[in-house]
């Protein structure tokens, strides 16, 4: 038991593709996060919450990582009225564990709920509900940002840095605690009705078609090309009235660290057939919540199911006016690349604007898959992807991505440099030198 | 809600103890916080009542000032009332080679880890009314198993504290009052922050405190938590001195 922190650490993130060296500081109350940013000697620092995010937007290479899932505190709960105060580390497995018993749901929801409600906000998470309900910025009522000034800040809506602090992947300081507005909900179940789509058309049309459903989403099997491109599932859903305010249970099934290569392209051509044939899987039903909206925490570290090198994930949106034509280019490359995706989504996103100044989502539709790591051949694929998006006046969502240009980046988000400008020179990481290392 | 019962917890921002003290305060509980940091006791008194604590009280006091034990014990009972349950979840960690260096701080460890607690105890026994019952949950450790090179300080402690428990234990069968020795390996909270984790040895916080809760759901006197300590410990215990004194554990 010799080891010490004091050395490097070799860090993931989510996509396993290139470990980098940092100084882990760890934090389990507030006020070490806060000593923390005023340390003058743990620079440049980055927080990173649960190791969620995709590519480097949570990573800081050679320098400093404020672990902050340990400061996981409630510090205030109205559960009358549904507005929490916690420390950033919470993480919303275990915000859900306290608010669903009591009534009360997230108002948006990524498809896990194991991030930290602080990389939650810096990322400004958006869910099923997005066209309806915003992302989560829309539901942050304040934040607590600490800087290396040594200011406390105490941030509410109509205020620049509340702004940039959403979405604003963690550079403008350290997020200390967020107060949330939670969602009423009467069950913990959802009604849910899964339909068939033959094609994109199919999707165009139930996603007109589903407005009185909050929660929409698309799976699609991206290996089919031709006039099947785009079959899959739609899956739309909505908080049931009636059944058990009943939270969920731990997650059942781990992959271990052997588990190289399960997914090639045989297995995954089986797999979306099966899931998209298998005879029950269309109609209405009604499931937990946590079977709607997270399948895969089921399975922990499904990260490893895609090897050794590691996997990219695409995510864009691009605005509606050029989708149809966008996505199928989209879907049609990646299919002819013979690039397997095990997981290809497709989603309306709305206009309901985050305040956030660098926030993703924007009207129009969005498309998130995940590539194996094949090497070159996987980046340009990946490049020709984030052209296309650029050209369509789409952009790239920074906590999936780990290779867009910094030109790419900036043609999606001309607010960047009013980041910049909220930056704590403290706060760097890989993903912000990356996109502005090249800028003019 | 369902369970109001007192609950004191003598290392109250430890992170066992908070692990343990979220899943008592979801059930309703009521909970007496001590510890040395007051502003950090108001956030796990927070952070308690939010997940559903009837209340929570923090009591910044020095735990390891023995003298003032006894006193402590009859303010918690004359504000709160008898404890339902006492959770022993403070000690100092430390590092062999410094205590080997500094006695005074070898001293300190020996009292923080041993005296302290066994004082704890006997005050809490000392005040109880008879019928009262009372669960007293100690975390030791693994390392009170066998004295080790790199840590029989520490160890020697926890050691010691496993012996005092079990004669707590013995001389309180046939009572309504149960002892529950709790014995992590290696668990990933900040007082091991020193530690390169990870691994199938490390646990969490967590873990251990749903081991505990379940072994005070069933009564049970020892438990090494997660269970694979208990196989591994009592091959070590077992251990021949010529294959023993090779290792350098």
């Amino acid at each position: 038991m010799d080891q010490n922190t004091s050395q490097r650490q070799q860090v993931y993130a989510w996509g396993r593709l290139q470990p980098r060296g940092h100084v882990i500081v760890p934090a389990s109350f507030a006020d070490e996060m806060v000593a923390a940013i005023r340390a003058s000697d743990q620079r440049p620092l980055l927080c990173r919450g649960l190791g969620r995010s995709y590519g480097d937007v949570a990573l800081n290479g050679d320098g400093y990582l404020l672990d902050t899932a340990r400061a996981d505190h409630f510090l205030a709960a109205d559960w009358e009225a549904g507005v929490v105060r916690a420390e950033a580390g919470l993480s919303l497995d275990a915000l859900l564990r306290a608010c669903v018993p009591r009534g009360w749901f997230l108002p948006a929801t990524p498809g896990t709920k194991f991030v930290t409600l602080g990389g939650a906000v810096a990322n400004d998470v958006h869910g099923k509900n997005q066209e309806s309900t915003g992302t989560i910025g829309c539901h942050v009522r304040r934040i607590c940002l600490a800087r290396s000034t040594g200011e406390m800040l105490d941030l509410s809506a109509g205020e620049p840095l509340f702004a940039a602090t959403i979405g604003g992947l963690g550079l403008t300081g350290v997020i200390v605690w967020v107060e949330l507005s939670l969602l009423p909900i009467r069950s913990a179940t959802m009604q849910v009705e899964t339909l068939a789509m033959a094609g994109l058309d199919d999707f165009f049309r139930l996603s007109t078609e589903s407005a009185d459903w909050p929660y929409t989403v698309s799976w699609v099997d991206s290996l089919a090309r031709g006039p099947a491109l785009g079959r899959g599932l739609f899956i739309r859903g909505r908080h049931a009235e009636t059944g058990a305010l009943a939270a969920h249970g731990a997650p059942r099934f781990t992959v271990p660290h052997a588990a190289s290569y399960l997914l090639n392209r045989g297995t995954i051509s089986l797999f979306n057939f099966f899931y998209r044939t298998r005879p029950w899987v269309t109609g209405r039903t009604i499931m937990h919540y946590d079977r709607f909206f997270y399948p895969l925490d089921s399975l922990s570290d499904w990260n490893r199911l895609y090897g050794g090198r590691g996997f990219f994930q695409h995510q864009s949106v691009v605005p509606m006016k050029n989708a149809p034509e966008t996505v199928r280019s989209l879907l049609e490359l990646s299919a002819e690349r013979g690039e397997p995706s095990f997981l290809a989504v497709l989603k309306v996103l709305g206009d309901r604007a985050s305040p956030g100044l660098l926030s993703f989502p924007k009207s129009g539709v969005t498309l998130a898959l995940d590539l194996a790591n094949r090497g070159e051949g996987t980046r340009r694929l990946l490049d020709r992807m984030a052209d296309l998006v650029v050209a369509a006046g789409g952009r790239l969502y920074p906590a999936k991505d780990a290779t867009m240009s910094g030109e790419a980046f900036r043609a999606g988000y001309p607010a960047w440099r009013e980041l910049e400008q909220h930056r704590d020179p403290a706060i760097m990481s890989d993903f912000w030198r990356r996109v502005t290392a090249d800028a003019a | 809600m369902k369970d109001s019962g007192l609950v004191v917890v003598l290392g109250a921002t430890s992170a066992i103890a908070q692990a343990y003290a979220r899943r008592r305060a979801a059930a309703g509980a009521r909970f007496v916080l001590a510890g040395r940091r007051e502003e950090r006791l108001n956030v796990v008194a927070a952070d308690l009542l939010a997940r559903g604590a009837a209340s929570a009280e923090p009591l910044k006091m020095d735990l390891s000032a023995s003298g003032e034990i006894e006193r402590a014990v009859e303010t918690i009972h004359a504000r709160f009332g008898p404890p339902q349950e006492i959770v022993v979840a403070y000690g100092i960690l430390g590092e062999q080679a410094a205590f080997e260096r500094d006695l005074a701080a070898a001293r300190a460890a020996l009292e923080v880890n041993f005296t302290s607690v066994a004082l704890w105890l006997l005050a809490f026994l000392k005040r109880r009314d008879a019928a009262q019952p009372l669960t007293a949950i100690v975390i030791g450790s693994v390392a009170g198993d066998r004295g080790r090179r790199t840590n029989f300080i520490y160890g020697a402690a926890k050691g010691g504290l496993d012996i005092f428990v079990q004669g707590l234990a013995h001389a309180y069968a046939g009572t309504p009052v149960r002892f529950v020795m709790v014995k992590p390996g290696f668990v990933d909270t900040p007082m091991t922050a020193a530690f390169v984790k990870g691994g199938p040895l490390w646990s969490s916080p967590d873990r251990v405190a749903a081991d505990i809760e379940r072994a005070v759901r069933r009564g049970a006197r020892v438990v090494y938590t997660p269970w694979f300590w208990r196989p591994i410990m009592a091959v070590i215990r077992r251990l021949p001195w010529f294959v023993f004194r090779r290792l350098k554990i």
